[in-house]
C-alpha cells in the first residue's frame, strides 16, 4: 500500500470519528470502563496470586497446646519441638500474650474475655526452610500435647478460595462489559457506513478495491479502541504507585510483599491496550462485514 | 469486445428480467438499449458492471467471463467500465473537481496525474470553468456531464449508461448526447439504455431493443420504434 494512501485512510477515519461524536465518545466511554475494570481486576488478582505465593514461602507456624496440658506438659512439649529436626526457632506465648494479640488484630471488644480467656497456650515455630514446613508440622501434631498445628498451607487455601470466586465472578463481569463496548463500537461504525453509503457505492462503482473501502472503518474502530485505553492505562499506573508507595514501606520485613511497579506496570498497561485494539478492531470488523458487502 | 450468451437472470422475487439474451457488441460502438419500463433495460446494464450476476449464461468482457470473475476482482473489471446513472450519484459535499478527481484518488492514481487529468476531462465536458463549484451549485445537465467526466477520468474502454437524460429536458438531454458522441469518437464503446424516443430518433446508432427480457430488435441506426 502506498505511503499516500495510508495517510488517506488515517484522515477519513478521524474525519468520521468527529463526524458522529456522540456515538464516538459513548463508545470510547464503554472501553474506558471496560478496561479500567480489567486493569484494576488484574492488579488486584495478580498482587493476591503473588500474596498465595508468599504464604507459601513463610517458615512459621503455630503450635497449639491441649487445655489439659499443665505447665510441665508443656515444658516438655516445648523441649520435644526444639529437638524435633528442621526446627529453628521455638517461642512460647501464654494465653494472656495470645488474647492480647486478639485484640490488637480485632479489637478492644474482645477484652472482655480478660475474665475468662478461652485461647490456647501456644507456641510459633519457624522451620530451617520453607520446604521442611509441613513435615515439621506432621510430626509436631503428633506429640500427645499437641492441640493443633496451623500454618501458611491453611492460609493459603482460604485465598485459593477466595481467589476463584473474585476470577469467575470478575470474568462474567468482564465478559459482559466487553461484548457492551464492542457492541457500541459494531454500532458506531454501522452509522459510519449508513451515512457514506453514497460514497462507498461510488468508491465501488468506479474500482476501488475492498480493502481500499474497507480500512478507515476498521481504522475508525481501532482509534474507539485506544482512546478507550488511555485513562485507564493512566489510571492504572498512577493508582498503583501511589498504592505501592503507601504499601510499600509498611510491609517492609514482613513475609508478604506486593508487586514491583517495574515491569508489572508494563504488562498490565500492555494488556489493557492490546484489549482496546481488539476490542476496536473486533467491533468494527463485526459491522464491516455484515454492513459493508464490497 | 462485450458478449453475451444465453443470459438469464431470475430475481430473488420470481421476477424473471433477462431471459436469454443474446449479443455482441464491437469495440467503439454506440448502442442503445431500448424499451418500455420494466422491459430489463437496467438489469441488462448492471449485469454488465456486475452490479448483478445472472442466473444462467455467459458474459464476456474482453474476454473474461463476469459470471466466473472472483468478487475480489471485481474492482479491476469497473475500472475497465465507466458507469452513468439517472441521477447523476455526485457527492454534495465535494466541488466538481473533487468529484472527479474522487475516482482516480480511491484507485490509487499517482497524485502528479491526477490534476492534469482531471482538468483534461473536466474541459472536455465544458465545466473547467466550474471546477470549484458544489453540485448543488449546479443545473442538472451541468451535473450529469461532471458525473460522465467522472465515468471516463480513468480512461474506460466502455461506458455504461443507464438513462442518462432521464431527469433532465430535451436540450439538455441533446448537450449530454454530443458529450457522450464525443467520447464514442475517441475510440470508447458506449451502452445507453434509455426509452427517450426523440433522442434515439435524431441520433442514429445501433438500437437494442428488449421486452419482458428479450431482445425483439437489433439494427444498425435504427429508429426507437415504438409509439409510446
Ligand atoms: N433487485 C431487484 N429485485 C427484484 N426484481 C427486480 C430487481 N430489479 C429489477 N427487478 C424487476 O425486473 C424487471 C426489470 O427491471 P429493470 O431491469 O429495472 O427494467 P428497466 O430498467 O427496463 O425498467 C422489473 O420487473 C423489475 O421490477
Ligand atoms: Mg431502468
Amino acid at each position: 500500500m502506498k505511503f499516500r494512501t495510508v495517510r488517506r485512510h488515517f484522515r477519513e477515519s478521524f474525519k468520521t470519528l468527529g463526524r458522529n461524536g456522540w456515538m464516538s465518545f459513548a463508545s470510547i466511554a464503554a472501553v474506558t470502563v471496560t478496561l479500567l475494570l480489567v486493569g484494576v481486576f488484574v492488579t488486584i488478582m495478580l498482587n493476591l496470586n503473588k500474596v498465595a505465593d508468599d504464604l507459601e514461602k513463610d517458615v512459621e507456624m503455630k503450635v497449639y497446646v491441649e487445655l489439659s496440658a499443665d505447665p510441665a506438659a508443656t515444658r516438655e512439649l516445648e523441649t520435644q519441638i526444639k529437638e524435633t529436626s528442621g526446627v529453628a526457632e521455638v517461642q512460647y506465648s501464654t494465653r494472656d500474650q495470645e488474647l492480647d494479640k486478639m485484640v490488637k488484630d480485632f479489637g478492644e471488644d474482645l477484652k472482655l474475655y480478660e475474665q475468662s480467656n478461652p485461647l490456647r497456650e501456644a507456641f510459633y515455630v519457624k522451620a530451617t526452610e520453607p520446604q521442611q514446613t509441613a513435615k515439621v508440622a506432621k510430626k509436631i501434631d503428633e506429640y500427645p500435647n499437641t492441640y493443633e498445628v496451623v500454618y501458611g498451607q491453611g492460609k493459603v487455601e482460604k485465598l485459593f478460595n477466595f481467589l476463584n470466586l473474585g476470577r469467575n465472578a470478575g470474568l462474567v463481569l468482564i465478559l459482559a462489559l466487553l461484548f457492551t463496548a464492542m457492541f457500541l463500537i459494531a454500532n458506531t461504525i454501522r452509522i459510519t457506513i449508513v451515512a457514506r453509503k453514497t460514497e462507498i457505492g461510488i468508491m465501488k462503482l468506479v474500482g476501488a478495491t475492498n480493502s481500499f473501502v474497507r480500512i478507515p472503518f476498521v481504522l475508525e474502530g481501532i482509534w474507539l479502541g485506544l482512546f478507550g485505553s488511555l485513562i485507564p492505562m493512566i489510571i492504572i499506573t498512577l493508582g498503583y504507585m501511589e498504592f505501592y508507595d503507601y504499601a510499600e514501606p509498611r510491609l517492609r520485613g514482613e513475609m508478604i510483599q506486593i508487586i514491583h511497579p517495574l515491569p508489572f506496570l508494563y504488562i498490565v498497561n500492555g494488556l489493557v491496550l492490546f484489549m482496546g485494539i481488539f476490542i476496536g478492531s473486533w467491533g468494527s470488523f463485526m459491522s464491516v462485514r455484515k454492513f459493508l458487502k464490497v | 469486445m462485450i458478449e453475451m450468451k444465453e443470459v438469464y437472470k431470475k430475481y430473488s422475487n420470481g421476477v424473471v428480467a433477462a431471459n436469454g439474451l443474446n449479443v455482441k457488441i464491437d469495440k467503439g460502438e454506440f448502442v442503445y438499449v431500448v424499451g418500455p419500463s420494466g422491459a430489463g433495460k437496467s438489469t441488462f446494464i448492471k449485469m454488465m458492471y456486475r452490479e448483478e450476476k445472472p442466473t444462467s449464461g455467459e458474459i464476456l468482457i474482453n474476454g473474461t467471463s463476469l459470471p466466473k470473475l472472483k468478487n475480489r476482482k471485481v474492482p479491476l473489471l469497473r475500472r475497465q467500465i465507466g458507469v452513468v446513472f439517472q441521477d447523476f450519484k455526485l457527492l454534495p459535499r465535494l466541488s466538481v473537481y473533487e468529484n472527479v478527481a474522487f475516482a482516480l484518488e480511491v484507485i490509487e492514481e499517482p497524485t502528479e496525474n491526477i490534476r492534469p487529468r482531471v482538468t483534461e476531462v473536466l474541459e472536455l465536458v465544458g465545466l473547467k470553468h466550474k471546477a470549484r463549484m458544489l453540485p448543488t451549485e449546479l443545473s442538472g445537465g451541468e451535473q450529469q456531464r461532471v458525473s460522465i467526466a467522472r465515468s471516463i477520468v480513468n480512461r474506460p474502454q466502455v461506458v455504461i449508461a443507464d438513462e442518462p437524460t432521464g431527469n433532465l429536458d430535451p436540450e439538455t438531454s441533446m448537450g449530454i448526447m454530443n458529450v457522450l458522441e464525443q467520447i464514442n469518437e475517441m475510440g470508447t464503446t458506449i451502452v445507453m439504455a434509455t426509452h427517450n424516443k426523440d433522442i434515439v430518433n435524431r441520433n442514429r446508432h445501433r438500437v437494442i431493443a428488449i421486452e419482458g427480457g428479450l431482445i425483439v430488435r437489433d439494427e444498425l441506426e435504427g429508429g426507437y420504434g415504438y409509439e409510446i
